[in-house]
């Protein structure tokens, strides 16, 4: 069970983006058990600076082919210099980030390969299937979040999935793997280069939810932007980030950076605090795994309950303040 | 004059479940979810009608899907659209993207000639988002993904910005291209009262009675379908045969019950969450 693993890089910093070692880990907990190894795949302009490190959690080789002409996601060079590595590789799964230049890059080359390839998977496993032997379970949402459907890929390899950043879990220890790069000849095209990239604008990132021991987030509960003073009040207060619900940022109270759920940012952290958020659904895939959940909210039957550690039924315009005060003397 | 064809899909309001589309256990009642028309193919759409507006041109919107979706090829036509067409077969039923891209791309070539395709990035009922980039592999055209705004445009280039997360790039591209669209590059306009009059009568052929059907086609009030036959297409590429993936269980996500622990709202209580607080997860320097 060979398993091929997409890398790539923050443009901006030149280092392995975090779901490059995740999936990496991913894989190599897939394959290893199988006596399959770990290959990674890398195009772009350098390697990135510190990919020493995809070796410590479990990679046998790393591939690439690097040409200044590709510092940009080109998107049909990507896919035919990638497509030529897995190709050559054979291998059982092949596993891209779900960012976005994953989810640009691989469906071009799924299409090609003619296989089938899942998005967004949260869970991935190995189990045998009727006769097909083992193949791979890809565990993902549907629906909005209302469902989670297991799909399988039986008779078609390699089985190509997608994972988000932040979704599967690096381990403690570190292996010990030797570092292989490998240099993979690629017979350049002139014509895959279709676009010009005449700018490119490093984007300001005013939330960091991936640093935060502590998310605080607010909802439409929280009544207005004026209000919302208080839920980046307590954020401080605890060092913590500050999240919010969509209801929230379509009611105007804070920009969509702070948004967490299906259509925003996926949160784990050590605590999450949710203010006057009745915990849809699509507000939930975002933050149910946070080791622990205090819910704040007016009404006793808000779904939030259900899966908080910790609540209080109360108008949080009244809590909060006394949180504080009692924040400000304990510490 | 520019040939373009948005790619539209009716799907299921998932975004908004309210308590009528709540089964008693928690889970969704899927069939009780209105269908509308996916809201990143209206941002699409409303960027080949900006095009066409001050360039000029065909916009054509096409989707695979059953009869009822017809509901979003008429409101195409009240925005704006010159052409519907609808791509319906029983035998599409339970196609993947793989699948799907296979017989857009297909009706896309049948067109012919298409300058530019436009696409929403993704569908809110999977979410996938490959389906945009799969039909540009088919077809052969270049693609830029995740479009947040349309800059600039002539008869010769098209100038996007593209979020790339981290950073925004400015992208130029030559048709033939096909791009994906987020929901941040426009706002799409509402139906046109004129050319809701307009299409006031069209539907699909079959929604007209015997007696209509001679004044329907007088009028041109029939919305074109497409079948496997009529595309030609190789019938195991499409629906559930042509589908390498295999939906193998679903599981209908319910509440799962914690260890809540409840606090009072009195001072003293609220000065106990904090403590508890305080105790495990605020580091004392």
């Amino acid at each position: 069970m060979k398993s091929v693993v997409f890398i790539e890089k923050n443009p901006l910093s030149n280092q392995l983006r975090n779901v490059s070692l995740e999936l990496t880990h991913k894989a190599y907990t897939l394959s290893n058990p199988l006596g399959g190894e770990v290959v990674g795949i890398f195009t772009g302009d350098s390697l990135p600076e510190n990919c020493d490190e995809l070796f410590q959690f479990g990679m046998s080789r790393l591939l690439y082919f690097t040409d200044e002409r590709l510092a940009h996601l080109h998107s049909i060079a990507y896919k035919h210099i990638l497509e030529t590595m897995i190709n050559s590789e054979s291998p059982d799964i092949v596993l891209f980030g779900a960012t976005h230049t994953g989810r640009d890059v691989a469906p071009l080359i799924a299409s090609s390969l003619k296989t089938g390839m899942t998005a967004d998977c949260t869970q991935l496993y190995i189990d045998d299937y009727k006769d097909k032997g083992k193949i791979l379970y890809q565990m993902r949402p549907a629906f909005g979040g209302n469902i989670l459907a297991t799909i399988i890929t039986p008779d078609h390899r390699p089985m190509m999935a997608t994972v988000r950043e932040g979704v599967m879990l690096l381990p403690d220890e570190r292996l010990n793997f030797p570092v292989k790069t490998e240099v993979f000849p690629i017979d350049f095209n002139e014509l895959w280069i279709k676009s010009e990239f005449l700018e490119i604008v490093p984007k300001v990132k005013k939330v960091d939810f991936n640093s935060a021991n502590i998310v605080v987030s607010g909802g439409a509960g929280v009544g207005s932007e004026e209000n919302f003073r208080l839920i980046r009040e307590l954020a401080r207060a605890l060092g913590g980030e500050v999240g919010a619900s969509r209801a929230a940022v379509d009611f105007g109270f804070v920009e969509k950076d702070h948004q967490v759920g299906q259509t925003g940012s996926v949160v784990r952290p050590k605590l999450y605090i949710a203010c006057g958020i009745s915990g849809q659904i699509q507000h939930r895939a975002g933050m149910e795994e946070s080791q622990k959940i205090i819910a704040i909210n007016k009404d006793p039957d808000a779904p939030i309950f259900n899966i908080a550690h910790m609540g209080i039924v109360g108008d949080l315009n009244e809590i909060i303040p006394v949180m504080l005060r009692y924040l400000k003397e304990e510490g | 004059m520019k040939k373009i064809v948005v790619l539209a899909k009716q799907v299921p309001d998932t975004a908004n479940v309210t308590g009528d589309a709540m089964k008693a256990d928690g889970t969704v009642n899927r069939a009780a979810l209105p269908a509308i028309f996916n809201p990143e193919d209206l941002n699409a759409l409303e960027m080949a009608l900006m095009i066409k507006d001050k360039i000029g041109g065909e916009v054509i919107v096409i989707s695979m899907g059953p009869p009822k979706a017809v509901e979003i090829l008429k409101h195409s036509l009240y925005m704006g659209a010159d052409r519907v067409m609808l791509i319906t077969d029983r035998k599409f039923a339970a196609a993947d993207t793989l699948a799907t891209s296979y017989v857009l791309a297909e009706a896309i070539k049948n067109i012919g000639n298409v300058d530019l395709v436009l696409a929403g990035r993704q569908a809110i009922d999977g979410d996938t988002a490959q389906v945009g980039p799969q039909v540009a592999d088919k077809i052969g055209y270049n693609q830029v993904t995740y479009v947040s705004k349309l800059k600039e445009f002539t008869d010769d280039y098209l100038i996007v910005e593209r979020d790339g997360e981290v950073q925004t790039e400015v992208i130029k591209t030559a048709y033939p291209v096909l791009l994906t669209v987020t929901a941040e590059a426009n706002t799409p306009r509402y139906p046109n009262c004129r050319k809701m009059l307009q299409y006031f009568r069209v539907d699909l052929k079959d929604n007209f009675s015997e007696d209509e059907l001679s004044v329907a086609k007088e009028n041109d009030w029939i919305i074109p379908t497409c079948t496997i036959d009529d595309l030609g297409l190789e019938e195991d590429r499409c629906g559930l045969k042509g589908s390498p993936t295999k939906v193998h269980k679903i599981k209908s996500i319910m509440l799962k019950g914690g260890d809540l622990k409840m606090y009072g709202t009195e001072a003293t209580d609220i000065r106990q969450l904090v403590r508890d607080i305080m105790k495990d997860y605020v580091e004392v320097n």
